[in-house]
């Protein structure tokens, strides 16, 4: 009996030293695979339609789980060196084929898709087709349309269709009334930072995902710094008006009245003064999306 | 050399919700069955004598003491070609055959090839089987399955066999078929062991036995010991109750049905009682001494309830 | 030792035959033969793809569910029914037991699939009329899922020795579909952080992975699959499975029955 917790003993460690030669050999063998090998497959999947067929009524179960690989490729893009995103739309266009209705895909999914590497995919097209999609399966939740109408402002500058989504939007019984301002707004004027803002506001304050609110949020203080420093800009013209030359100090502005006190960015950072009057922040990698002031 | 011999033997249970309450099923067995012995093994229902079985063939493990088969460990595999063991109501796989079944079993047990042809048909024969061809055991009787599991218990002709209620379940045929087979076996000279709680067959069959109650051994004795004791009552039967009255003072009891009558008396007053049913012209129809039975050593063994040192 | 291995791996394929499990052939076949007409309503063109697509997932599914309904039974059955009675008063190990009944089971398994695999063939050859070099290919992903058997009879196996049939068949069941989503798990795992991340790889790795074992799309596509994924899965299939089985045989080693 003595020789029993000997034996017990080497079982064990047999058994441990089994298992861990079979997970090396499991890490060589997703080392040769890749780590997106399941994904990949996708590709290889025939139509949305007939993985649908084939899933025997758990199609829905099925939708879930390639909205949750769809996420996880996503979230990977940092991880895996290259940042590949052709498998995002395919995912994404399985996933909303097996299940329709899943709002969150063509929320969330195209904004992944339309935003510019490395936030997004930097495909804005495939992500107005599958809002699409998504209004063509869901006609009533005329949330999309903002989506859409998002989507058309600002990443594909195209101010008309954008207009035109949030009108056909305010149509949809049950609507909220501020559709039909943002799409008057929007046949008014073309480009308006204030609109810019508006819409990025809505998708921050919406969204249930962490990397469209983080998107969200830096686009939202890039768009602040922009609205300052275009106003700085204009005091500092200002001060050329008056005085003939370019202040060098922001002192020099605040003595002549044109500010109470140096100008802050968000973040606290206090704004760069150019010689010829322009203004930059102290830190471009904090405002990665200034449109009329980015250092060039 | 011994063939088996068992030192401080103990099984405990752990019952309960918790598995914290300890419940012995076997409390420190000392018993020795010497080669050739046919040992009977005693004892009413959960006495423990299953428990002492499963225990010797490595079934359960001990919670104290040893074993030892032929010399060696009860536990060493090598030791297990030599012995067979029939379990209370067998159950075998029902998808197979007789023949594939001790097929199969003879193999387990190391016998070759060529000597396994031979000895399945012969086994067949010997334990009344030959004409059951290929039909699959599912479709057997009880009986039948009782004779095939001494079959496989022998195949492989073992020196000691461990039979655990073997005439269990068994019509008046079948128990007396078995037994013959066991009085075979015993015969062959080989060393049998079989717990039983059937008195008759222990008396009939073993050459010692061993009484066990409650998971203790309760007493080991030599049957042959008990037959001899002195007669100390006779059995006396007649027709011709009108005799009754004048012999009731020698009697010890007496039990009258119609003109029958059946009594007991004690051994010194037979002659004055066959004098005095002569004299009442009473029909004698038998007079039987009456031994000391295995019943009556087994009886006063389970009723006692202090511990006993035994042997 | 090898006879009383062999004996009862023999007749541990031989219950299985006899129970008549084989005839989950005839369903197979039936399948194949019912769903073919379905396939050219589902995809004109693709017949091909997915006859394969079909056949070769039903050779794994089919598979796999052989294994648990057999596979719960291996130990307990024999332990409630005591046939391990007379086995265990045999010169038999306790470990050749278990062996034994892996290798019987493992050995039934993969005579079906191979019989699966030869009506697929013909199948194939029916329906769209000849066969191309590219179909020898396919043979890869079967090997694959005789190695997802190798796996699967363990880890019942393992159950079996400690679990009544009911839970094993549930346990066994959920590390299938854990296992087929096995890559989704690590990468899961991979996004974490902290303890989150360190316990969900811990999970991902001793869950067993059949999503690495699953080249069924690849193949029907006539994807090569290289030498060096066929050697390393292979070692991959045999350390775990040795290592189930090991537990499994100290486990069973320190029983006692009832």
């Amino acid at each position: 009996m003595k020789g029993q917790r000997t034996v017990t003993m080497l079982g064990c460690v047999l058994v441990v030293a089994l298992f861990a030669g079979s997970i090396l050999s499991r890490r060589q063998v997703e080392k040769i695979r890749g780590n997106q090998a399941t994904l990949e497959d996708t590709l290889y999947l025939p139509s949305g339609k007939t993985v649908k067929r084939l899933s025997l009524g758990y199609s829905s179960l099925l939708a879930d789980v390639y909205w949750t690989r769809a996420v996880q490729y996503f979230g990977l893009r940092h991880i895996v060196g290259a940042r590949r995103y052709d498998l995002l739309y395919p995912l994404l266009d399985i996933t909303t084929d097996l299940d329709p209705h899943l709002i969150v895909a063509y929320e969330t999914g195209s904004i992944f898709l339309s935003q510019k590497q490395p936030d997004g995919a930097g495909q804005p097209d495939k992500a107005v087709a599958l809002v699409e999609k998504g209004i063509r399966e869901n006609p009533a939740y005329w949330r999309l349309y903002f989506t859409l109408g998002f989507i058309h402002y600002v990443d594909r500058k195209d101010y008309k269709a954008a207009q035109q989504a949030f009108q056909k939007g305010s149509e949809v019984p049950g609507a909220l009334p501020w559709m039909k301002i943002m799409a008057a707004r929007l046949a008014e004027k073309a480009y308006d930072p204030t609109t810019a803002t508006y819409l990025w506001k809505t998708i921050f304050e919406t969204t249930h995902d962490a990397s469209v609110k983080d998107t969200a949020a830096k686009h939202l203080i890039s768009l602040r710094a922009d609205a300052e420093m275009d106003e700085l800009e204009r005091r500092t013209q200002a001060y050329y008006q008056r005085f003939k030359a370019y202040p060098e100090e922001w002192s020099e502005l605040v003595r002549a009245g044109l500010l109470r006190g140096v100008p802050m960015d968000p973040n606290g950072v206090p704004y760069k003064l150019r010689l010829d009057g322009t203004v930059q922040v102290e830190d471009p990698k904090q405002f990665p999306y200034l449109e009329r002031h980015g250092t060039k | 050399m011994r063939a088996i011999e068992i030192t401080g033997l103990s099984k405990e249970y752990a019952v309960g919700f918790w598995k914290k309450q300890r419940r012995p099923a076997l409390k420190s067995l000392n018993l020795t069955v010497e080669a050739g012995e046919t040992f009977g093994f005693l004892g009413p229902n959960g006495a423990g004598k299953t428990t002492t079985l499963k225990l010797l063939m490595g079934i359960i493990f001990p919670t104290a003491g040893s074993a030892t088969i032929l010399g060696r460990d009860a536990s060493d595999p090598e030791v297990k070609r030599k012995i067979g063991f029939l379990p209370e109501q067998p159950y075998f796989y029902d998808y197979l055959s007789a023949p594939e079944l001790l097929d199969y079993y003879a193999r387990l047990s190391g016998v070759s090839a060529a000597a396994r042809k031979q000895r399945i048909g012969e086994l067949l024969e010997q334990v009344g089987l030959s004409d059951v061809g290929n039909k699959q055991l599912r479709k057997f009787s009880k009986g039948m399955l009782q004779r095939v599991g001494i079959a496989q218990a022998i195949i492989h002709d073992p020196e000691v066999i461990f039979l655990d209620e073997p005439m269990s379940g068994l019509d008046p045929v079948g128990r007396h078929e078995v037994r013959e087979l066991i009085q075979g076996l015993k015969d062959a000279g080989k060393t049998i062991f079989f717990s039983t709680h059937i008195l008759s067959d222990a008396e009939a069959l073993c050459d010692r036995v061993a009484v066990i109650h409650k998971g203790e051994l309760r007493g080991v004795g030599v049957v042959n010991d008990f037959h001899s004791a002195v007669a100390e009552q006779t059995e006396v039967i007649w027709l011709g109750a009108s005799a009754v009255a004048a012999v009731t003072g020698l009697l010890t009891e007496s039990h009258i049905t119609g003109e029958t009558v059946r009594v007991t008396v004690p051994s010194a007053n037979l002659d004055r009682l066959l004098e005095t049913l002569r004299q009442q012209r009473a029909r004698l129809i038998s007079v039987a001494p009456i031994h000391g039975t295995l019943e009556d050593y087994f009886l006063a063994r389970t009723r006692e309830e202090q511990k006993e040192a035994v042997r | 030792m090898t006879s009383r291995l062999s004996a009862i791996t023999w007749n541990t394929f031989r219950e299985a035959v006899r129970d008549r499990i084989l005839y989950n052939l005839v369903f197979f076949v039936l399948l194949l033969v019912a769903s073919a007409p379905l396939f050219s309503q589902i995809s004109i063109g693709l017949e091909r793809l997915m006859l394969v697509n079909v056949g070769l997932s039903s050779i794994s599914l089919i598979g796999v569910v052989i294994t648990i309904l057999v596979g719960i039974g291996l130990v307990s059955k024999e332990i409630e029914k005591k046939t391990l009675y007379t086995i265990l008063s045999r010169p038999v190990r306790r470990w050749e037991f278990i062996a034994g009944k892996y290798l019987g089971l493992l050995l039934t398994l993969v005579v079906n699939a191979a019989l699966m695999t030869v009506g697929f063939y013909v199948a194939l050859l029916i329906f769209v009329g000849s066969l191309k070099r590219a179909d020898a290919g396919l043979l890869v992903a079967i090997y694959f899922i005789l190695l997802q058997f190798m796996i699967m009879v363990a880890i019942t196996l393992l159950f079996s020795t400690f679990s009544t049939p009911v839970f094993s068949a549930i346990f066994a069941f959920a590390l299938f579909v854990i296992g087929a989503f096995g890559e989704d798990l690590k990468n899961f795992a991979t996004l974490s952080h902290g303890i989150t991340k360190w316990l969900a790889l811990a999970a991902a790795y001793i869950m067993p992975n059949f999503a690495s074992l699953n080249v069924i799309a690849r193949v029907a596509h006539d994807e090569r699959v290289s030498m060096q994924l066929v050697a390393f899965n292979t070692i991959y299939a045999l350390l775990y499975s040795l290592a189930v089985v090991t537990a499994a045989v100290m486990i069973f080693e320190r029983r006692n029955l009832k």
